[in-house]
This record gives structure tokens, C-alpha cells and sequence, in this order.
């Protein structure tokens, strides 16, 4: 009797214990780079000499920093935008259609997520290149060419979101729209498109985030003077190392961390994820 | 309101037929219900009504329309599903309001038709809860009020009364009946259930493996059913297998000889069955001379339902019998193991092909 109940919170204890350690390895650079952003000095060392807000002013003075930021968003946005105008119909011929290739479509949409970086740019580089001699119009390098390649990793994230909030629709809601006489395109947009709407928010913001702080792709599709922020970032590093770096970090953070919660308040997030 | 006709109704799937051949005539104002085991193609029929499913051949037509190939959104039909499909994230008010929106019906006439309609199926004041603050019943008469409020031609309920507990089902029943004929609603429903289909039906339909095995009122099916899958499935009935020798004589695989109704030449040699209800069986403790059959059997078991007691008798090592009286005060209750003697008259047995 005592040994079993001895047993049961040890358990619940060891548990516990494996969940706070994931948490804090997680955690840990994220509160040593946000403490950093905040030391006076410019060699970043411990302890700290003191504590200032410079290295935020910092970012706005180097005008890479706000145009890569700038760049990064708009990016981000396009690509999502036309991520979701992509992948939501996808999502829904995979989920709702059957067809001969369904399940190698289904993968292929996820492929994305897999393939490193590293090959998605060099790809992307090659199939620019070779657009590029093709067409005989500018490709390589410039902003379109650029959220081209950042829609093939948005679209994944948004496929897997809506097919996994499309799997909770009752299909009979559906037919009894359409039986009270709403056509299929009504029925969509006032009965199936307000169920998924969690999916197709969360598959934004991740799409988004990916987008934003892509940085391997993004290396072979930038142009001159057309820098995301990720690769202002690794650029800067290579020069110099002070806290400039942490206060970008910290901008980023909080600005991702913001865009999770206001959407966890509409939508779940850890019910659909 | 209209008059609903199927005719010659299919519907196959590769080499699987769900429905075959199914021709109906639903009156203006009439309840008819579609009754069978699952898989008959009860609900295939009604889904093909609806318009959900495109039929491999066949018509349909409502009033005065044919709506065979129109898609669900053009029929003026009203749908209640089993699991009430009600929208989540619509209020009650918005799920009933739903249909007349799609009619373009002026907002102060939408408004004031969801009242009426709530009020008819007693959602008075309910109108801006969501569905899942509702229970079962209240979501299902929500469903209701959803198919009604766009008046429709037809009313299609779709086992719309499993997902509700024994006691509530039995409440909801009568009132789904009695609004149906204050509006006088042509209204076709699907059930597995022969209580409910008995109690609600004006006329019924017995399906089984895609075809309509009998038409008819309730007293047709459970006094005179057309085959043995109808005298099984409708009210209880035995079977004892063997052959009819001479007219009005049929003698069981146990080789009992029992008299039997006349009439019967059709199926003359071939394997038969001879269906006989339960309450039409007289068990008794000597032999019974007035019966045109009387036979010695042995009960071997009895269950005890309360007001009514099973008993079933064997007659040869082939043949068993279950009989039902009634639970009455000091009335012959044998037991298991007793010798006893069943009867009952040639016309108290049915015969059927096998």
C-alpha cells in the first residue's frame, strides 16, 4: 500500500523533474542573450559592468538592421500570404478528395520541413539560374524571386495545420448547409472556413516565423542590397561581437512571443500544434 | 408541402448494389418511415432524396419538380441528421436563421420566423446559446426547428432519434408527430428501430438488402407479412423449417405434421418455414382438442420479462418453439423441465419459401 503510493510520487516527481529540465534547456540561451542585450560593456563578459539600454539605440542607427528587418517582414507576409492561398486548397483536395497519388501528394506538400535548408537553396539557386537563362528576365536576386522560395516553406506548415483542424470538421454540418440551400462555395466560406480558421491562424504564424527566420535558404536568394535580417545578423557577427547582436535577438523574441500569445487568445494553440 | 415519388430508384457502387430498384409514393401530408437492418440501403434512399447522393439510375420527383440530378441546395427539402449536424459556432437563433438566409428572405421576416419556429418546438428564449451549451434533446430540437423554418417540401429525418436516452425518445416521438400533422408535413424517415417505426409511421417500408420487401400499414406487416424476412424482422415470429406435403399440410425437418392455412400451393415441395408469434401460441398443461394443432413438447427455458413470460417449448429434437403469455395472477406459469402440451389454429401460422 505505502510502497505503491511512494512509487506513484516518485514517479510524478521524476516526471516533473524531466519536464522542468526540458524547459530550462530550452530556455537557457534565450535568458543568457536577453541579459546580455542589457550589459554596458561592448566586450560581452561576466559579470556584467553594468546595466544600459545603448545597444537597443544601437539597432536603429544601423540602417541594416531596420532594412533587414523591413525586408525579412515583408517577405514574411507576402510568402504567407501566398502560402495560405496555396496551401489551403491543397489541405483540403488532401483531405477531402480521393485520388490515385493522394498519399505521395500528402508527403510531398510536408517534404519541405525535412529536406535541410541548405539543399532547398541550392535548388532553388539552380531552378532560378535556370529560369533565369530561360525567360531572359532578372530572377536571381530579386524580392520576387526571394518569396517564391520562402512560399515552398510556408506551405507545408499551413497544409499540416489545416488538414489537422479539417480532421475535426463534422462533414454532416456541411451537407446540412448545403441542404438549408447553401451552394458549395457558400457552404465553404460560412461553414467549413470558420471550423478550420484555428488551423489556417496557427499554419500563418508558423508559416510567418519560418519565413522570418530563415537564414540558409534565404543565403542563395538574396540579391545585393537586399538583405533579410537573419543574414544581417550572421554578417554582423562576422565582424564584430557586442551585445548589438542580443538586442536584436531580444527585439525578435518578444516581437514572435507577442504574435503567439495575442493569437493563442483566439485560437488554441496547443490544440491544434 | 408535396407529394414525394421515387421510382425505380438504383444506386451501385463497382458491383455492390445499395439500392435496387426501389419505387415509393409518399402523399402529400403523409409519414411514411423506412425500416430495415443497417445496410439495406434505408439511408442510401434518403441521401439520394436529399440530393447527396447521385443515383446510377431512377427518379425523383417533388411536387411537380423532378429533382433527380439537383444538387442538394435546389431542393426544397429538410433535413434532420442523426448526429443533428448543428452549426458549433452559430448561435441557435443563427443555425435556424441559416436556411432562410440562403433564401433571401427579409431580415424582419427571418427574425420573426426563427421565433415562431423555437416557440414550435418549445426553444422559446434559447436563441442565442450556442449548440453546446444545449442538451441532446434541446440540440435535437434545434436540428428540428433548423429544417422546418425553411418550410419545406419534404421533411427527411435520419435516425433522428438514436442519440437520445430510452425515456426522452419516447417524448420525442409523439411530439415530432403530432407538429408533423399540424403542418401537415410529407415527411419521410429512416430507422432501425420497429418501435419507433410503429409508433410513428402513417404507412411503413420494410428494406433489406436494397429492396423494399413489403409496403404497408402496421397491422399489414405484423398480420400478413409478404416473406419470412418481413415475419422476422417485424414483431417476433419462430420458424420451424421443413416442407409443405399437401396443401394445408406441412410436415417439419423434426417430422412433426401440422396443419397449416390452405393457400399455400406456391410453395408445394420446397423447403419451407412455418412462422408462428409468440402470443399466438396457447401453452397449456393437458392436451388442447379444439386447436387444429396440438402437440406434447418439454419447456426448455423460460425468461421472465414482467408483464409478459417467454417460454420455450421443444417440440422434437429439430424443432423448438418459443410461446409468450401474458404474466396473470394465478395463471399456468410452467417451468423448465415440465411436460406440456402447445397449440394453436392453421390460420395462427404463416408459410414461407426459404
Amino acid at each position: 500500500m505505502i510502497a505503491a503510493v511512494i512509487r506513484r510520487r516518485a514517479g510524478r516527481w521524476a516526471l516533473k523533474g524531466a519536464a522542468t529540465f526540458g524547459l530550462l534547456y530550452i530556455l537557457t540561451p534565450l535568458i543568457f542573450v536577453t541579459w546580455l542585450a542589457f550589459f554596458r560593456q561592448e566586450i560581452p563578459s561576466f559579470p556584467p559592468e553594468g546595466y544600459s539600454l545603448r545597444w537597443f539605440a544601437a539597432i536603429l542607427d544601423q540602417r541594416k538592421f531596420v532594412d533587414g528587418f523591413s525586408l525579412s517582414f515583408q517577405v514574411g507576409v507576402l510568402a504567407t500570404v501566398i502560402g495560405l492561398a496555396l496551401g489551403v486548397p491543397a489541405a483540403l483536395c488532401v483531405t477531402r478528395f480521393r485520388f490515385k497519388m493522394r498519399t505521395p501528394v500528402a508527403s510531398l506538400l510536408l517534404m519541405p520541413l525535412i529536406v535541410p535548408g541548405v539543399v532547398l537553396g541550392t535548388s532553388m539557386y539552380v531552378f532560378q539560374v535556370t529560369m533565369e537563362n530561360a525567360l531572359d528576365v532578372d530572377v536571381i536576386g530579386t524580392f520576387y524571386a526571394l518569396v517564391a522560395g520562402h512560399v515552398v516553406i510556408v506551405i507545408p506548415w499551413v497544409v499540416r495545420l489545416v488538414t489537422a483542424s479539417l480532421a475535426g470538421v463534422d462533414r454532416t454540418t456541411e451537407e446540412a448547409a448545403q441542404n438549408l440551400g447553401a451552394n458549395a462555395f457558400v457552404t465553404f466560406r460560412r461553414i467549413t472556413l470558420p471550423a478550420i480558421r484555428p488551423g489556417i491562424v496557427a499554419g500563418a504564424l508558423f508559416g510567418f516565423v519560418t519565413s522570418f527566420g530563415n537564414l540558409e535558404m534565404s543565403l542563395f536568394l538574396v540579391g545585393p542590397g537586399r538583405t533579410t535580417l537573419p543574414i544581417v545578423i550572421l554578417q554582423y557577427l562576422e565582424w564584430k561581437i557586442d551585445p548589438t547582436i542580443a538586442a536584436v535577438s531580444v527585439v525578435q523574441i518578444v516581437l514572435i512571443g507577442a504574435a503567439m500569445l495575442i493569437t493563442d487568445r483566439y485560437v488554441k494553440l496547443a490544440r491544434i500544434v | 408541402m408535396a407529394k414525394l415519388e421515387i421510382q425505380n430508384l438504383v444506386k451501385r457502387y463497382g458491383d455492390f448494389h445499395a439500392v435496387r430498384n426501389v419505387s415509393l409514393s409518399v402523399a402529400d401530408g403523409e409519414f411514411l418511415v423506412l425500416l430495415g437492418p443497417s445496410g439495406c440501403g434505408k439511408t442510401t434512399t434518403l441521401r439520394m432524396v436529399a440530393g447527396f447522393i447521385e443515383p446510377s439510375a431512377g427518379r425523383i420527383t417533388l411536387g411537380d419538380t423532378d429533382v433527380t440530378v439537383l444538387p442538394p441546395w435546389k431542393r426544397n427539402a429538410g433535413m434532420v441528421f442523426q448526429s443533428y449536424a448543428l452549426f458549433p459556432h452559430l448561435t441557435v437563433a443563427q443555425n435556424v436563421a441559416f436556411g432562410l438566409e440562403m433564401r433571401k428572405l427579409p431580415r424582419a421576416d427571418i427574425e420573426r420566423r426563427v421565433e415562431e419556429t423555437l416557440a414550435l418546438v418549445r426553444l422559446k428564449g434559447y436563441g442565442a446559446r450556442l449548440p453546446r451549451q444545449l442538451s441532446g434533446g434541446q440540440q435535437q430540437r434545434v436540428a428540428l426547428a433548423r429544417a422546418l423554418a425553411i418550410r419545406p417540401d419534404v421533411l427527411l429525418l435520419d435516425e433522428p432519434l438514436s442519440n437520445l436516452d430510452a425515456k426522452l425518445r419516447q417524448e420525442v416521438r409523439v411530439e415530432i408527430r403530432e407538429l408533423q400533422r399540424q403542418m401537415g408535413l410529407t415527411t419521410v424517415m429512416v430507422t432501425h428501430d420497429q418501435e419507433e417505426a410503429l409508433t410513428m409511421a402513417d404507412r411503413l417500408v420494410v428494406m433489406n438488402e436494397g429492396e423494399v420487401r413489403q409496403v404497408g400499414s402496421q397491422r399489414d406487416l405484423y398480420e400478413r407479412p409478404t416473406d419470412r424476412f418481413v415475419a422476422g424482422f417485424v414483431g417476433r415470429s419462430t420458424f420451424l423449417e421443413g416442407t409443405v406435403e399437401t396443401p394445408g399440410r406441412f410436415r417439419t425437418d423434426g417430422g412433426l405434421s401440422l396443419a397449416c392455412a390452405a393457400g399455400t400451393a406456391a410453395v408445394m415441395g420446397g423447403k419451407a418455414s412455418l412462422a408462428l408469434r409468440p402470443e399466438r401460441v396457447e401453452i397449456a398443461a393437458a392436451a388442447q382438442p379444439g386447436l387444429d394443432n396440438s402437440l406434447p413438447g418439454t419447456v426448455e427455458f423460460v425468461s421472465y420479462l414482467g408483464a409478459l413470460i417467454d417460454i420455450h417449448v421443444r417440440l422434437s429434437p429439430a424443432d423448438r418453439l418459443v410461446v409468450q403469455i401474458a404474466n396473470r395472477d394465478g395463471g399456468f406459469a410452467p417451468e423448465v423441465g415440465q411436460h406440456v402440451f402447445v397449440g394453436w389454429p392453421a390460420s395462427a401460422g404463416q408459410v414461407f419459401r426459404v
